[in-house]
């Protein structure tokens, strides 16, 4: 039985090996043979040899960013609602609700995005936006699906937080808005950053909804508007996989796969390092 | 909007009151009492946890609550600052009254209540911030934001509270790193530090050592001029040094249920309840031949 166990755990090792040293192997092949100045060109054309690195990283940030706006306060406001605030009776109903939410397929969410978020939110605010695909809808349907994430990570800290504190604040004469933004959010702040990172990190890696809502096939320019598609690292990736002509060949632009793959990891490995080493450190400060 | 209209409301009708008693009458201040329970019961759900407790506190005096452990000690306590309104089953029957005001009326607000009868509890609870933020968070609250007030105020209390000489070079040190008993001072200080009336201390020493207790006890004696102070303890001793008055508490098998309520047995004088107890179960509990 005991041989079993060490089975799985050897198992899940070797898979994990093996998954980063296809990402290095390809990702370093890649790097050795692109012509430098095709990192750093007028945008991502894999199949015509421009490796614009930035065009898809300044994509990952804007719908990275547009996420944030909607899910840290909403992910927030949820958390300190359901800790705080909350009877007991409206806790019980909401927080299933909110993990109903972390449980909706993304795919469905992209396809929300072109078919209610685009027409009914973003190009009503902003009239110039692209009437079928951009980042922005993109953003705000990667926000929803970032909000649990945030929302139950947020509220875990905050619970996490010592009733003799609250008292202690309560006993002073505060009331409990004073006692929840003085108090209670100072106190679990490690864990609450941490929540951001985490649904950061969620946002970052989330590789349907702007697969189907950002809507940059294949390639694009370079460009900074929120309102226009564009891309980013994973739909990138997305693109190239589903592409029919050179998938799963050693051309380059197969290989730059491992390249964004690479960075990606790398990127959210560090987020989701940083994000756990603050939970951990809640735990110690009271 | 509607907060800041009630408080303003709340702030008249307990500061009235108060002015009748203090001002308003023949008496001296010594004589009114602070508190007045009368046939107190506090629930918690269907439990009836202690039962038809009638004290009078009275200012300036230090007065002891005893009993064995479960009587109901902490939740009658808890009723004088209202924070049995944090536990949603906790519901209170008959009345306490604070300077002529019951503290139940519906009128009343609980915060108003807090910001004049402080509490210290049991465990030393300093917030996880600066020792001066620590002291600061009171008046900050009541409105206070000048840094001068502030450092004026932050100082007295801790003086008062006999620790300013041990952290007056690191105020903006982590109060987490205070000694247990340090923490507990700071948690007096802290409460002084918004002028309360009325001090609540919850076996305030019983997670400290015989020194930091005794520096505790000297500094109820030092503070006990400006502020009344009802104190929970298990500390026969501890009860026979401070007190001025003390109320036994014990508990009383229900008919009804297997769960215990509790009752004040008896409340007088310090000196007579342990020289001469009017209940042969005061006598009994104060000598060590309780159960
Ligand atoms: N939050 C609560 N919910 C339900 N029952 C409670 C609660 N707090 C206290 N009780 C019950 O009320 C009774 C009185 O408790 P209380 O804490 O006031 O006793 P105490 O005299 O302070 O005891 P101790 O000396 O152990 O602190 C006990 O039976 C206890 O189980
Ligand atoms: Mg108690």
């Amino acid at each position: 039985m005991r041989r079993l166990f060490i089975a799985a755990g050897l198992t899940t090792l070797l898979v994990t090996v093996l998954i980063v040293y296809t990402l290095v192997k390809d990702a370093v092949s890649f790097f050795i043979d692109v012509p430098k100045y095709e990192l750093w060109t007028i945008g991502w054309f894999p199949r015509r040899g421009f490796f614009d690195i930035k065009t898809l990283v300044v994509g990952s940030l804007m719908v990275t960013g547009v996420a944030m706006l909607i899910a840290v306060p909403l992910g927030l406001g949820v958390a300190v609602y359901l800790s705080e605030f909350a009877r007991p009776r409206v806790r019980r109903v909401l927080k299933p609700i909110v993990e109903v939410l972390a449980g909706i397929p993304s795919v469905v969410l992209g396809y929300f995005a072109i078919s209610f978020i685009n027409p009914n939110i973003v190009t009503v605010l902003a009239p110039g936006a692209n009437k079928a695909f951009n980042i922005a809808a993109a953003g705000v349907a990667v926000g929803i699906l970032t909000i649990p994430i945030i929302a139950s990570v947020a509220e875990d800290a905050l619970r996490a937080v010592p009733l003799s504190l609250r008292e202690a604040s309560y006993g002073l004469g505060a009331r409990r808005v004073a006692t929840t933004f003085r108090v209670v959010l100072p106190a679990s702040i490690s864990g609450v950053v941490a929540a951001l990172i985490l649904g950061i990190s969620r946002a970052v890696g989330e590789t349907m909804v702007v697969a189907i809502a950002a809507g940059a096939v294949g390639g694009g320019l370079f460009s900074t508007d929120p309102f226009q598609p564009g891309q980013t690292m994973t739909a990138a990736m997305a693109a190239l996989g589903f592409g029919s002509d050179q998938v799963a060949g050693d051309g380059l632009a197969f290989q730059s796969l491992f390249f964004i793959g690479f960075l990606l990891f790398v990127l959210t490995f560090l987020l989701n390092l940083l994000g756990d080493r603050l939970v951990r450190r809640v735990r110690e400060e009271y | 909007m509607n907060d800041s209209r009630n408080l303003i409301e709340q702030e008249s009708v307990l500061e009235q009151k108060h002015e009748e008693t203090v001002t308003g009458s023949v008496v001296s201040h010594e004589d009114v009492p602070v508190f007045r329970t009368k046939d107190l019961s506090v629930f918690y759900g269907d439990f009836r946890a202690v039962r038809d407790v009638n004290v009078y506190i009275k200012a300036r005096e230090i007065t002891a609550f005893i009993g064995p452990s479960g009587c109901g000690k902490s939740t009658v306590l808890r009723c004088f600052d209202r924070m049995n309104d944090l536990i949603p089953t906790a519901r209170v029957e008959g009345t306490v009254e604070y300077h002529g005001v019951n503290l139940y009326d519906r009128e009343v607000d609980a915060v108003e209540v807090r910001r004049r009868v402080g509490m210290v509890f049991q465990k030393p609870n300093p917030f996880p911030k600066s020792i001066y933020d620590n002291l600061a968070f009171g008046p900050r609250l009541n409105g206070i934001k000048k840094k001068a007030d502030l450092d004026v105020i932050v100082e007295s209390s801790l003086k008062r509270a006999a620790l300013w000489d041990e952290v007056k070079d690191r105020l903006k040190a982590s109060a987490m790193g205070l000694s247990g008993g340090q923490q507990q001072r700071l948690c007096i200080a802290r409460c002084i530090a918004v002028e309360p009336d009325v001090i609540l201390m919850d076996e305030p020493c019983s997670a400290l050592d015989p020194i930091a207790t005794a520096r505790i006890e000297d500094l109820m004696q030092e503070i006990k001029r400006d502020f009344t102070i009802i104190i929970v303890t298990h500390n026969m001793q501890q009860a026979a040094r401070v007190s001025d008055q003390t109320a036994f508490f014990t508990t009383e098998v229900n008919p009804e249920s297997d769960r215990r309520t509790g009752v004040l047995v008896e409340f007088d004088k310090t000196q007579k309840m342990f020289s001469n107890p009017s209940d042969s179960r005061t006598e009994a509990y104060v000598t060590g031949r309780f159960g």
